[in-house]
C-alpha cells in the first residue's frame, strides 16, 4: 500500500482552525525552524481511507482467534471502552492533583484509583498496590527498584537477582536496568524450577528472586512456597511476574505463595486492549516488607475525601502521575462486571480451555513438557523441523488458514516452541477450527511441507526480508 | 456476570475429551495449602451498574471549565477523524506485530509515525514509541551512558521537575552522579527543555557546540506542537530528542497512556531503546514492513538489551501520527501560531500581574500574582477557569506563582474573559 506521503498533493488540507481573532505574534527568526515540517498534505476523506485500510491489513482478536501464548489475548469488553470514553475521565487535567486546591475537583478519578487499588490487592493477596507503573516491564523495574530500596535501608549490599532460564526477556533487562547483576538459574528438565538449583546458586549476595507462576511453559511452580521460605531465611525477597496470572484467580495468590512484591498485567489479566503493542499497565502489589517504600504520591482517604500523600520512605514516582490511568478505568470496569465469582471463573475457563487444545493436539504435536499445564501448552515442533517445516512455518501456514499464530520461539527454554493461549472468551468451535488447522497442518508437514514453507499466500504480503531490513536500514521517509 | 461463551453442557463435553471429570481436577498441580487464603470481593454487577458507578464517578471530576492548565500536558483540540480512525479495532485489538505478515497496518503505520517525528525533529532516526515524556528522560540517559561510557548526568533547570524527580527514582541504584548546571565538561549528557518548564525559548545551538567539545551528549526534551514554528532538534544540534507526545492528538486521560517520543542521529540508533520497524520486500518484490534491529531488544538480549521496554504506547503513536496527518505541513504551523499568538494576547492582559519570564515564550508562561495562587486558582474553579499550576506545589516557585498554558482551543472572549476574573480574584 502506498504511503500517507506518497499520497501528498501540495496545498490540501483536512484540518482548518478559525481565523486568529487576536493579533499575530511573531517569535525571532533566529529561535524558528527554516522550514515547516514536510507532513503529508491530504484530504480529511484521504486520510480516513488510507488508516481504514492500513487497519484492514491487521489481525485483531474482534477479528481473529489470536492465541499467543503469555500475551493473554482476551477479548476486550466494549464496556470498558465505552467508560473510558467519559469526559470526565478522557478529559481530565493530572495537574488538579498537583495542588491540593484542586483535589476537590478530581474526588472521582481518586476514588477509582483508591478502589482499583484494593481490588488488584485483594486478588494477589498484597497489603497495598501503586498503578503508577506503565507496563509490566515498568512494573518489573519499579519492584527491582523497591527491592534495591528495602536492602539499602537494611545497609545491606546484596546486588544480585537470580532468575530462571524460563522467564520472559523483560525480567533479566529490568533487574539489570534497575543496576542489580542477574544470575540465571536453569529449569529441571521437567519444566519447573528446583528448590536445589535455587540453593545452589544462594549466597550472601543474593537480593532476591524473580519468578513467574505458572511459570512460562504453563506449568504451576511446585516448590515455590519453599523457594519463597529459602529467600526469606537468607533476607532475600521474592518477585512475582503477574503475566500468567489469568491461570490462578481465585484459585491461589501471589501473597499466600510467599511473594513480596508484584506487577499485574492490566493488559492481559484484566482484559484492557493491547493496541497493537500498548499502551499496557503494570501495577505493582506490595507484602508488608515492601509497602513503605511504594512510590508516591498515593491517593489515600483523608477526612474531607480523598487525598494525596508520600510514604517517608517511598521510592519516589516512576509516573509523573498515576500511570496508565485510562487502563485501571477499563480494568475496573471489567473486575467490577465479573466480580468474585466471575474472575474465578475467567481462570477456571482459561485453564480448561488450554487444556481442551491439549488435549486434541498432544498425540500430533510433541508436549514440551509432561506435567499438567495450565492456562497454555507448550509443544515443540522439533519432530517437525526434523522433516523440514519449522515452527515459524507453522505459524505462517496458520495465517493463511485465519488464525494467528501461537508464541513461537518464546520461551527460549523450549526449541521450536509453539505456546498456545486461548483465554477462557473463545468458544468451543472456535479451538475446534483452530485444531482442525493444526491437524492439518501437521498432516501436510508429511504429504506437502514445500506449501508449509512457502506461507503465507493469502496475506498483503508473503515473508519478508528482514536481513535487507536490518542492512540497508529504511526506518522514515 | 462473564464473558465467558462456554455452557455448562460444552464445558462438561470439554471435560470428558481432556479425561478429566471436574474443572478442580485441571488443578490439580496447586497444592491445597497453597490455595487463595481469602477473596473477599464484591458480587459482579451489571454492564448497566457497572457505566452508572462509573459516570458518577466520572461526573465528580471537573467538567466544563475552561483550561489554563498546561505544565507538560496541554489541552489541545483533538480532531473527531482521530478517535473514529484509532478506535477501529483491527488497530486497538492486536498485539505487537510479531508475524509481519498479518500486521502490515500496525507496520506501515509505525514507519510512517517514525517519518513523521523525524520530519518534525530534523533526525534520522525515531523509536516507534516509549512509555511517556518522564520515562523518555531516563531512557536517553542511560542510552547516553552507553554511548558515552560517562557517569554524569547534568540537569538543565529548565527540565520538568517532574521529570527531574523521575530520573532520580529510576537511577537510584545505579553507578550514576546526577548534578544539576549546564556544564559539559565529563558528562555523558546535558538533559534540556526546550521551551523549558516555565515557558522560555532558548536557543541551545552554543550549548551543543559545547556537548560536543566536551565528548558529552546533548538529550533535549521538546514540546511537538511547538516544533510547528521552533527550531528543530536538528537544526540546534541535539543528539537524542525526547519528548511527552501527549499533546499530538492523545486525550489528557489525567496522566495516561500518553506517549514518550524519542528521535536521534544516524551514528546512535544502534544504542537506541524501543522497537523500530523498517521497509523491506517479501520474495516476489513487494514492499513491507518488519520490525528491525531486534538484537537491542530485552527478548533477545535480556539483560543486556539497551532497554527493558516490552510494551509501548503503540497505540498513542497511531493517534499522534493521524493527527499529523490530518493537520498536515500548513496545519501544524497554525496550531502552534495560534497557541503562540492567544498566549501573548494574554500576557498582555495580565498587567495587574508580573511575567517571571525575561525573554521569548511559546504558549506557556509564568506570573506572580499579588495573591496566594492556590487561593486564586481555587477562586477560579467556580468561576468556570482552571487557572494554571501553582508553581509552588512542585517547588518549582514561590507562593504567588502561577504557570499559565494558553492552547488554540481558546477564544479571544475566554482569554478576556479569564484576565477580568483573575484581576478579580487579586483584588
Ligand atoms: C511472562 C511475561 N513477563 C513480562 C512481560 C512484559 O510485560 P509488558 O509487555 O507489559 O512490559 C510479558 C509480556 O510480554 C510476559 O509475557
Amino acid at each position: 500500500m502506498q504511503l500517507s506521503y506518497e499520497k501528498s498533493v501540495p496545498g490540501r488540507r483536512a484540518i482548518a482552525l478559525d481565523p486568529l481573532d487576536v493579533p499575530e505574534a511573531v517569535l525571532p527568526a533566529a529561535l524558528c525552524r527554516k522550514e515547516p515540517a514536510a507532513l503529508p498534505e491530504l484530504g480529511e476523506l484521504d486520510v480516513v481511507r488510507h488508516f481504514t485500510r492500513l487497519s484492514k491489513l491487521n489481525f485483531g482478536i474482534d477479528s481473529h482467534f489470536y492465541p499467543l501464548g503469555s500475551c493473554t489475548m482476551k477479548y476486550n469488553p466494549k464496556l470498558a471502552e465505552a467508560v473510558a470514553a467519559l469526559s470526565g475521565f478522557a478529559h481530565l487535567h493530572p495537574h488538579l492533583s498537583t495542588s491540593p486546591a484542586f483535589w476537590k475537583h478530581c474526588q472521582g478519578a481518586f476514588e477509582l484509583i483508591h478502589e482499583t487499588e484494593q481490588w488488584l490487592a485483594e486478588i494477589a493477596g498484597m497489603k497495598d498496590v501503586t498503578l503508577q507503573p506503565i507496563a509490566g516491564a515498568h512494573g518489573e523495574l519499579t519492584g527491582t527498584l523497591l527491592m534495591a530500596a528495602y536492602h539499602r535501608d537494611r545497609g545491606s549490599k546484596k546486588d544480585t537477582i537470580l532468575i530462571p532460564d524460563s522467564a520472559h526477556g523483560t525480567n533479566p533487562a529490568s533487574a539489570a536496568i534497575a543496576g542489580f547483576k542477574v544470575l540465571e538459574i536453569p529449569s529441571h528438565e521437567d519444566g519447573t524450577l528446583r528448590l536445589d538449583s535455587v540453593k545452589a546458586a544462594m549466597n550472601d549476595s543474593v537480593a532476591g528472586i524473580m519468578m513467574t507462576c505458572p511459570n512460562t511453559h504453563g506449568l504451576f511452580e511446585p516448590a515455590v512456597a519453599e523457594i519463597a521460605d529459602l529467600m526469606h531465611a537468607n533476607d532475600a525477597l521474592v518477585y512475582y511476574d503477574g503475566a500468567n496470572l489469568n491461570a490462578i484467580m481465585g484459585i491461589a495468590r501471589p501473597g499466600d505463595l510467599g511473594f513480596d512484591v508484584m506487577h499485574y498485567n492490566l493488559h492481559k489479566t484484566f482484559a484492557t486492549p493491547h493496541g497493537m503493542g500498548g499502551p499496557g499497565s503494570g501495577p505493582v502489589g506490595v507484602g508488608e516488607r515492601l509497602a513503605p517504600y511504594l512510590p508516591g504520591p498515593r491517593v489515600v482517604k483523608g477526612e474531607d475525601g480523598f487525598e494525596l500523600r508520600n510514604l517517608e520512605k517511598s521510592i519516589g514516582r516512576v509516573a509523573a502521575f498515576f500511570g496508565n490511568f485510562m487502563m485501571a478505568v477499563r480494568a475496573y470496569a471489567y473486575m467490577s462486571h465479573l466480580g468474585k465469582d466471575g474472575l474465578r471463573q475467567a481462570s477456571e475457563n482459561a485453564v480448561l480451555n488450554a487444556n481442551y487444545i491439549f488435549a486434541q493436539l498432544k498425540h500430533v504435536y510433541e508436549p514440551a513438557f509432561d506435567l499438567p499445564f495450565m492456562h497454555e501448552c507448550v509443544f515443540t515442533a522439533v519432530p517437525q523441523a526434523k522433516k523440514g517445516v519449522r515452527a515459524l512455518d507453522i505459524a505462517k501456514a496458520l495465517l493463511d488458514r485465519g488464525f494467528h499464530a501461537p508464541t513461537v520461539y518464546f520461551p527460549l527454554t523450549v526449541k521450536e516452541s509453539l505456546m498456545i493461549e486461548p483465554t477462557e472468551t473463545e468458544s468451543r468451535e472456535t479451538m475446534d477450527e483452530f485444531c482442525d488447522a493444526m491437524l492439518e497442518i501437521a498432516e501436510a508437514v508429511d504429504s506437502d511441507p514445500e506449501s508449509l514453507r512457502e506461507a503465507p499466500k493469502t496475506m498483503p504480503v508473503g515473508r519478508l526480508d528482514e536481513v535487507r531490513a536490518a542492512r540497508q536500514l529504511n526506518c522514515a521517509c | 456476570m462473564t464473558w465467558v461463551p462456554s455452557t455448562a453442557a460444552e464445558r462438561d463435553a470439554m471435560l470428558s475429551v481432556i479425561g478429566v471429570q471436574t474443572i478442580d481436577d485441571l488443578f490439580a498441580s496447586v497444592p491445597a495449602e497453597l490455595r487463595a487464603k481469602s477473596w473477599a470481593l464484591p458480587a459482579g454487577i451489571s454492564e448497566m451498574a457497572v457505566r452508572a458507578r462509573l459516570e458518577k464517578w466520572a461526573a465528580r471530576n471537573a467538567g466544563g471549565v475552561t483550561s489554563f492548565l498546561g505544565g507538560g500536558a496541554y489541552d489541545h483540540f483533538i480532531p473527531a477523524a482521530v478517535d473514529a480512525l484509532t478506535s477501529r479495532s483491527e488497530f486497538y485489538t492486536a498485539y505487537t506485530p510479531y508475524q509481519p505478515e498479518c500486521s502490515q497496518g500496525t507496520l506501515q503505520s509505525i514507519y510512517e509515525y517514525q517519518s513523521a517525528i523525524c520530519r518534525l525533529t530534523g533526525l534520522d532516526y525515531a523509536n516507534a514509541s516509549l512509555y511517556d515524556g518522564g520515562t523518555a528522560v531516563f531512557e536517553a540517559t542511560t542510552m547516553a551512558v552507553r554511548l558515552t561510557r560517562r557517569t554524569r548526568i547534568v540537569c538543565h533547570a529548565s527540565l520538568n521537575p517532574i521529570y527531574r524527580s523521575m530520573l532520580e527514582t529510576h537511577v537510584a541504584n545505579l553507578d550514576l552522579e546526577l548534578v544539576d548546571g549546564e556544564s559539559p565538561e565529563g558528562a555523558a549528557c546535558v538533559i534540556v527543555q526546550n521551551p523549558g518548564f516555565l515557558g522560555d525559548i532558548e536557543d541551545f545551538t552554543a550549548l551543543a557546540e559545547r556537548c560536543h567539545e566536551e565528548g558529552a551528549l546533548l538529550v533535549m526534551s521538546f514540546y511537538p506542537i511547538s516544533l510547528g514554528l521552533l527550531k528543530t532538534p536538528g537544526e540546534i544540534g541535539v543528539d537524542i530528542a525526547i519528548a511527552e507526545g501527549q499533546c499530538l492528538g492523545v486525550p489528557l486521560n489525567f496522566g495516561g497512556p500518553w506517549l514518550g517520543i524519542m528521535a536521534t542521529r544516524k551514528e546512535h540508533v544502534r544504542k537506541m531503546p524501543g522497537r523500530i520497524a523498517a521497509a523491506t520486500e517479501d520474495a516476489q518484490g513487494r514492499r513491507g514492513f518488519v520490525l528491525t534491529l531486534q538484537a537491542r531488544e530485552q527478548h533477545i538480549r535480556r539483560e543486556k538489551a539497551m532497554s527493558n521496554i516490552c510494551s509501548n504506547e503503540a497505540l498513542c503513536a497511531l493517534r499522534a501520527l493521524v493527527y499529523l496527518t490530518l493537520l498536515g505541513k500548513e496545519g501544524l504551523r497554525d496550531v502552534a501560531r495560534h497557541c503562540h499568538s492567544k498566549a501573548e494576547y494574554l500576557k498582555k492582559r495580565l498587567s495587574f500581574a508580573q511575567i517571571l519570564n525575561h525573554g521569548p515564550t511559546f504558549n506557556e508562561f509564568a506570573v506572580r500574582l499579588p495573591r496566594n495562587a492556590e487561593e486564586a486558582a481555587d477562586a477560579l474553579v467556580s468561576r468556570g477557569f482552571l487557572a494554571g499550576l501553582p508553581l509552588a506545589s512542585l517547588g518549582a516557585g514561590e507562593p504567588n506563582d502561577l504557570l499559565i498554558a494558553v492552547t488554540e482551543r481558546r477564544t479571544r472572549e475566554e482569554l478576556d474573559a479569564f484576565a477580568h476574573a483573575l484581576e478579580e480574584v487579586c483584588n
